[in-house]
């Protein structure tokens, strides 16, 4: 019995330090390569399992006028910094053009004005972000279906990558994550850089600055890094899938995407490209950017963001 | 097969009246307490490691930024502060919730500590890795268990309360609550309590716990819009994903210390290798359990 003081010290002891190592641990198992891969085996089974369980025309819920959200959260670039950008937005985008080209038969242009002309589709869905928080906006806006049908696939068409006007500095993201903040007020609960992974020595991926994406593909490329994402044709020919240009009956605000953004609903926010320029078909992502299939992808989130 | 108990003499001859070994916890059992308890750690650390980037909760189907149930925040003050408002109310909570000094040694914007999520650093994508990885070997540990233990009859035995424990039921509270565990016959079955509890967190806590995680999910959405309903919204379930979770951790602390003070080597000793000693009732009352050597 006298033992017992001692043997409950080490036993606290001991319990501290395995905790301890077992943090450390941990991080350095997260870091190494063929953990990393082990884990992802665990989303590989989320899209998998989901894929499974959606028809191909399952619809995400919509909602009603009266759900809407009164401020719908802008993420991630909320003003373009490119001139080009800049240029074609002081003109209220009557210059603007989206391209739809890649592995079509018929590529085309089409002004603002002329999508607007186009049959439209209007929905109130929820955008749910990574970080966790959600809002409702009703979108209007051309289904992809139809554009894609227009160029008429090649059969080796196999995604839609979604080029993207805004070039991703000091490490902000799109949509659906990335830092919350801009002119308007950060809300309780600021989300701040959560989308930007730091590395473990605590040295912050965000440093550079300008135009230049603070990535390595940035400078591997040498060219600035701009916001991409890509689905593949299950969701690029969903009922749902639009390029919207409305939001909540009026244009679309510049800090949610203007002039053209993409609403892929039964994905996470960080699908939903805004300030998209040009579409593009491809057979894989092997040659966009790091070759994940997105700005995020690149970063380590999942393609799949259905979860 | 479940009710039977294989027992064997204690090796010391001397103990033989007053010890007797019971085989407690078959392969299955252990294996899966075991795996269930990594998982629900990862779980835990990963998931709060997700919470932190965005450190509020809502109810109903959208965020109401301006009035959350509950949110995390680091002042403008210098040094900044760690607020944490529930319900309205601040709290201030300065290197543990809203503002923590991570592995830099820097205070920063962060909802809980370094030290309690998974990766330590701020990573929403490796806590999401962490996070569905170990959620499936949760699921399919889960579901070995329970099968094996409707098969083996394992589970109604360990669960299910027999008449007579209701009956006494309120005379069990008060044993538990002085801390007096059950010696003899009684410590072969499981308390009405201890059923009770386990009764709510395998079939109450742990399935609400999924289908909540369930519920965050865009394409689950899409596939069962019932999962909504259930919750009142996608920002309610979130906050009953982390209250229920909240819940969890309530319960493994409650069951560690229990099994730190009912006989710390006897229960490791049976979840590790299945044998339990029981001790034949005597008075006065000896700590039950520890086996003295």
């Amino acid at each position: 019995m006298s033992r017992s003081p001692n043997r409950r010290a080490l036993l606290v002891g001991a319990s501290a330090t395995a905790a301890a190592a077992m943090l450390g641990g941990c991080d350095r198992l997260g870091n190494a390569e063929w953990f990393r891969r082990t884990l992802k085996t665990g989303e590989d089974a989320n899209m998998f399992v989901q894929r499974l369980l959606l028809g191909e025309a399952t619809l995400a819920p919509e909602y009603a006028e009266a759900d809407i959200s009164p401020w719908f959260k802008p993420n991630g670039t909320e003003d373009p910094p490119d001139r080009d950008y800049k240029a074609l937005a002081k003109a209220k985008f009557a210059k603007y053009h989206l391209v739809v080209d890649g592995l079509v038969e018929a590529p085309f242009k089409l002004s603002l004005g002329e999508l607007r002309k186009l049959p439209a589709r209007t929905q109130i869905t929820r955008h749910d972000c990574v970080e966790g928080w959600s809002a409702i906006g009703k979108w209007t806006g051309v289904p992809l279906t139809d554009l894609l049908s227009r160029a008429k696939l090649k059969p080796e068409a196999r995604y839609v990558v979604f080029h993207c006007a805004d070039t991703m500095d000091q490490g902000n993201s799109l949509e659906g994550g990335g830092d919350g903040e801009g002119t308007d007020e950060v809300p309780a609960g600021n989300a701040n850089p959560s989308m930007t992974k730091q590395s473990g020595s605590g040295e912050s991926r965000k440093d550079s600055g300008g135009q230049q994406a603070s990535e390595d593909t940035a400078a591997s490329g040498g060219s600035p890094v701009r916001y991409y994402e890509s689905i593949d044709l299950v969701d690029a020919f969903h009922p749902q899938t639009i390029l919207a240009y409305d939001m909540n009956g009026q244009a679309l605000p510049i800090s949610n995407g203007a002039p053209l953004r993409l609403r892929v609903e039964r994905n996470l926010g960080y699908k939903q490209a805004k300030y998209v320029m040009r579409i593009e078909v491809v057979e894989s992502f092997a040659n966009l950017g790091d070759g994940k299939g997105g700005y995020w992808e690149d970063q380590g989130y999942a393609w799949y963001a259905g979860i | 097969m479940a009710r039977t108990y294989l027992t064997r003499s204690a090796p010391e001859t001397g103990e033989v009246e007053r010890r007797r070994w019971m085989f407690r916890h078959p392969l299955v059992i252990r294996v899966t307490h075991w795996v269930n308890a990594i998982c629900l750690l990862v779980l835990l650390m990963s998931g709060l490691q997700i919470f932190n980037a965005h450190p509020a909760l809502y109810w109903g189907k959208v965020s109401t930024f301006d009035a959350p149930l509950m949110a995390m925040t680091q002042t403008e003050d210098d040094p900044p502060k760690g607020m944490t408002t529930v319900f309205g109310h601040g709290f201030d909570t300065t290197g543990w919730l809203g503002s923590s000094v991570g592995s830099d040694g820097e205070a920063a914007d962060r909802g809980f500590p370094a030290w309690t999520t998974l990766p330590s650093n701020q990573d929403l994508t490796g806590g999401r890795s962490w996070h569905f990885f170990f959620a499936w070997a949760f699921v399919l540990n889960g579901i070995a268990y329970l099968l094996y233990g409707l098969v083996s009859g394992q589970l109604r035995f360990r669960v299910i309360p027999s008449r007579d424990q209701i009956r006494h039921f309120g005379a069990s509270i008060w044993e538990h609550l002085t801390l007096r565990f059950p010696q003899g016959d009684e410590a072969k079955r499981y308390n009405v309590i201890q059923k009770l509890t386990y009764l709510i967190v395998l079939f109450v806590l742990l399935p609400v716990q999924v289908l909540a995680g369930l519920a965050m999910s865009p394409a689950m959405n899409a596939a069962f819009p019932f999962l909504l309903t259930l919750f009142d919204g996608r920002q309610s379930a979130r906050t009953v994903h982390f209250v229920v979770a909240s819940l969890l951790v309530l319960f493994v602390v409650v069951h560690v210390a229990l099994v730190l003070l009912s006989g710390f080597r006897n229960n490791m000793r049976g979840m590790l290798t299945g044998w339990f000693v029981i001790e034949r009732k005597v008075e006065p009352a000896v700590p039950a359990g520890e086996p003295r050597a």
